[in-house]
């Protein structure tokens, strides 16, 4: 390496996650993946402005027409334009994926990592907790919610991050088990660090590994969770439409309409391999044994 | 014939960041009842020629570029694999470092020991059960476990290391094999345990008549054990010879590097502890476990540390002494309030830290540090150089963001790591920078007692030589006192001015370094440095034949 650049990169005053953003350049397929995901969520965006049809607009006398020039992906059964339903469904599946899988990871990292570090009594209670909303039926608890608070799209994503995160806690939990005996930990004891910043600086970094794989998995059980929801009446509600509703009705129909299926099971597989590019990425990415260059 | 003949042997790494050169044009020979030694520090290669014999490399990335390796006439590199099997264990035996892991929990040891024999690939010579046992308890017999009828249907875990690594002995030699390889098999041992497993092995090969390579880094332990000595570095051969040769005569930079660099004889500087000036005040402390795992009868406590009094004058480097569970970790530990004491003071500049709450602990932890041993474990991963020696700066407030770039070179200097290292991460760095690294930021809080746990034990020679002397240097820079723990005599002596010598939890003995080398009072100070071995063959002999 020549000495300027060895200066240059003294000078950069480089973090973690400098680095990393500097590796994941070098990632194609992580590249790729982000691209993807990028591209769905402009599109998302923009939907409103840019799709060829309104959601709801129906032509039951055309009925469910294949591809065609006019409907590139179709229509459904009530003569609903394909595209269009995949591309408002998108918003809702991609806001549920992503909002929900935030608030699973923020309580679940940061429930395990506590309990984990702490450990002892607060970690049997904080476990137990766990355990008790494992056994929990899910439904129940859900439909328990949706009783209370009455039917709202936030709540949706609150209901399903609460339920998601219980896998989180204990992935992490174990990790840092494992990394409160380090000696760095020691160390970062010895120096006088307070216990929040210890699992601030040193414990949480060094769990992001199987957090991440683990996420990039749980954003697609999301999506279809909340089709489950639909499906009993609890999420969105017709003709609202997502991802997960659209893939629903379509098995429905399957043998009939098949493009019904094909379609918005594309537009998940799609968003799920990219997230799965981008998250095995990030994982090298964030891991500085792997080679910077 | 020599029973193996090693010749011209290449064995390259392929790996993503290039070929790496482990092993490049080795030769060698062992005759039947003969010990080689072979001496390298860490990445030396040593491991991996003698690995390569019995064919335990990883293929890939290791290949296997040219030489030979002809056992009895016949080419070990270039058999095949059922041939190999029938060498392996059964005419080549190894004896592993760790005896902590190479042995099945799951399986008690006679049964292990008798799984050669059983189920062994060459039909004519496997034994029924009844013989096996009978040979297998014969065996554990010869290697010294005591009772073996009744330890035979025992667990791994219910042995201690040294006993563990006499079972590994038995099951290395139980099919009889003409050569027999260690691999450093001492180094994860007491120093009094590792002289008995020395002498085991030295015994065995009188008896048996079997060639023995010896892998090591204890250029002691070879003077004692070798009839010949290969030095290795870098995956060559430095120098070759007879022991004494290479002992007292070498020719060879390297060999005499490695010789020079083993800390020998009595601390150079003056004693600079200041009389009566207690630093640190430590009064009865008690430290106990909890241990869940003995028995059904409710918990048990493990007495770590067990009634200390000591104190420590300013100024002052006291050495700690202790085999393995000796509670010296502990003891280090509970003075720094890093692991709950039970019972007992420790005062630090006349304040009893006990009472203290964790936030009113915050600044005196400023004034206190460790510095641990495996420089592997104590930095974090996933922060750069420069990160871990500026956040305890940052924390304390001693730095602010101007000029923390600047302290934190400051604080490279003084550990002799080089700025342009600033931004790598601990995986960059080997063993002695680590620990380099580790020493900086134990220093950058500017702490007047520094508890330094083993900080060299997983260092190589040479690279122990350097970082004792680094910490000399900025004790006497800094104005350090220093409690120095170790389990390795000559490197205590070399450093310190008062040494206390810790069994079971007590401190059993304590006095001037010197004093206390040159008439030890207690029964188990003596013993301890009876076993201390020496780099030099004949004193070592000498040595061996008096205990």
């Amino acid at each position: 390496m020549a000495i300027d650049e060895l200066q240059q990169r003294e000078k950069q005053g480089t973090s973690l996650w400098q680095d990393a953003w500097i590796k994941l350049c070098k990632n194609y397929l992580a590249l790729f993946g982000l691209a993807i995901l990028g591209l769905l969520c402009v599109i998302s965006l923009l939907t409103p402005w840019i799709a060829p049809y309104g959601y709801e607009e129906q032509n039951l006398i055309l009925g469910a027409t294949s591809p065609s020039m006019e409907h590139w992906l179709g229509t459904d059964i009530f003569g609903r334009d394909m595209l269009t339903r995949i591309m408002y469904g998108g918003r809702v599946s991609l806001t549920v994926g992503f909002i929900a899988t935030a608030v699973a990871l923020l309580i679940g990292v940061v429930w395990g990592a506590v309990a984990g570090f702490v450990g002892g009594r607060t970690d049997a209670v904080m476990m137990r907790i766990v355990d008790i909303m494992y056994a929990l039926p899910f439904m129940i608890f859900i439909v328990l919610l949706m009783v209370v608070f009455g039917r709202n799209i936030l709540l949706l994503f609150l209901a399903i991050g609460a339920v998601e995160w219980l896998t989180m806690a204990r992935i992490v939990r174990s990790q840092v088990m494992a990394l409160r005996k380090q000696e760095f930990v020691e160390a970062a004891h010895s120096l006088g660090l307070s216990q929040w910043t210890i699992i601030r600086r040193h414990i949480i970094p060094n769990t992001l590994g199987p957090v991440i794989v683990y996420t990039t998995l749980t954003i697609p059980s999301v999506m279809l969770l909340e089709a489950f929801l639909s499906f009993l009446g609890l999420g969105i509600q017709p003709p609202q439409s997502s991802w997960g509703l659209l893939i629903n009705y379509g098995v429905e129909t399957m043998e009939e309409y098949p493009w019904l299926l094909i379609f918005p099971g594309i537009a998940l597989s799609l968003t799920l391999f990219a997230l799965n590019f981008l998250g095995d990425g990030l994982r090298d990415a964030l891991d500085p044994r792997t080679s910077k260059d | 014939m020599a029973l193996l003949e090693v010749n011209g042997l290449k064995i390259y790494f392929h790996t993503r960041n290039g070929v790496v050169k482990a092993v490049d044009d080795v030769s060698f020979s062992v005759d039947a009842g003969e010990t080689l030694a072979i001496v390298g520090e860490s990445g030396s290669g040593k491991s991996v020629t003698c690995y390569s014999l019995l064919d335990l490399l990883p293929k890939p990335p290791a290949v296997i570029e040219a030489g030979t390796a002809l056992f009895d006439g016949e080419d070990l590199l270039s058999c095949s694999p059922t041939r190999m099997r029938q060498f392996r264990g059964n005419d080549i035996a190894v004896i592993f470092q760790d005896p902590m892991t190479s042995l099945n929990p799951f399986i008690s040891i006679g049964e292990q020991l008798i799984e050669p024999l059983i189920y062994h690939p060459d039909k004519t010579r496997v034994k029924d059960r009844k013989t096996a046992r009978k040979l297998a308890i014969e065996l554990l017999d010869e290697v010294g476990i005591i009772d073996p009828e009744a330890r035979f249907d025992c667990y791994p875990h219910e042995f201690s290391g040294g006993m563990r690594q006499r079972v590994m002995i038995a099951m290395a030699l139980i099919n009889k094999p003409r050569l027999l390889i260690c691999d450093e098999p001492t180094t994860a041992l007491d120093v009094t345990i590792q002289a008995q497993i020395l002498e085991l092995i030295k015994q065995l090969q009188k008896t048996r008549d079997v060639a023995v390579i010896f892998i090591s880094h204890d250029l002691g332990v070879v003077a004692g054990i070798a009839d010949k000595v290969i030095v290795m570095c870098d995956g060559t051969i430095r120098e070759a010879g007879d022991t004494e040769r290479i002992f007292y005569h070498s020719e060879n930079e390297y060999t005499q590097k490695l010789l020079t660099a083993i800390p020998e004889g009595a601390k150079v500087l003056p004693n600079r502890a200041e009389k009566n000036k207690p630093l640190v005040e430590v009064r009865d402390l008690k430290t106990y476990f909890d241990d869940y795992n003995k028995g059904s009868s409710g918990k048990q406590s493990i007495k770590a540390v067990d009634g200390v009094s000591l104190e420590i004058q300013r100024g002052e480097i006291l050495g700690l002494v202790g085999e393995s569970g000796s509670g010296k970790s502990t003891l280090g530990r509970s003075i720094l309030q890093l692991a709950p004491t039970t019972s007992g003071t420790v005062k630090f500049d006349n304040t009893q830290l006990g009472e203290l709450n964790p936030k009113q602990l915050v600044p005196w932890r400023r004034r206190m540090q460790m510095i641990f041993q495996d420089p592997y474990a104590s930095l974090n991963p996933r922060m750069t150089v420069f990160e871990t020696l500026a956040e305890p700066l940052l924390y304390h407030g001693l730095a602010n963001s101007k000029n923390i770039e600047q302290q934190v070179r400051q604080l490279m200097d003084d550990v002799g790591l080089a700025h342009s290292q600033m931004r790598k991460y601990p995986h960059e760095f080997s063993g002695g920078q680590r620990q380099r690294i580790a020493i900086g930021r134990a220093i950058a809080t500017k702490p007047e007692l520094i508890i330094a746990d083993e900080p060299v034990s997983a260092l190589d020679v040479t690279i122990q030589a350097q970082i004792l002397d680094l910490i000399l240097d900025l004790v006497e820079r800094h104005n350090l006192t220093m409690m120095f723990i170790s389990h390795d005599l000559s490197v205590v002596r070399y450093i310190s001015d008062r040494v206390m010598v810790m069994n079971k939890g007590v401190i059993i003995e304590t006095g001037e370094t010197e004093a206390l080398w040159e008439n030890p009072q207690q029964e188990y100070t003596q013993q301890l440095l009876k076993a201390i071995p020496l780099a030099d063959p004949k004193r070592e002999r000498l040595r061996i034949a008096n205990s």
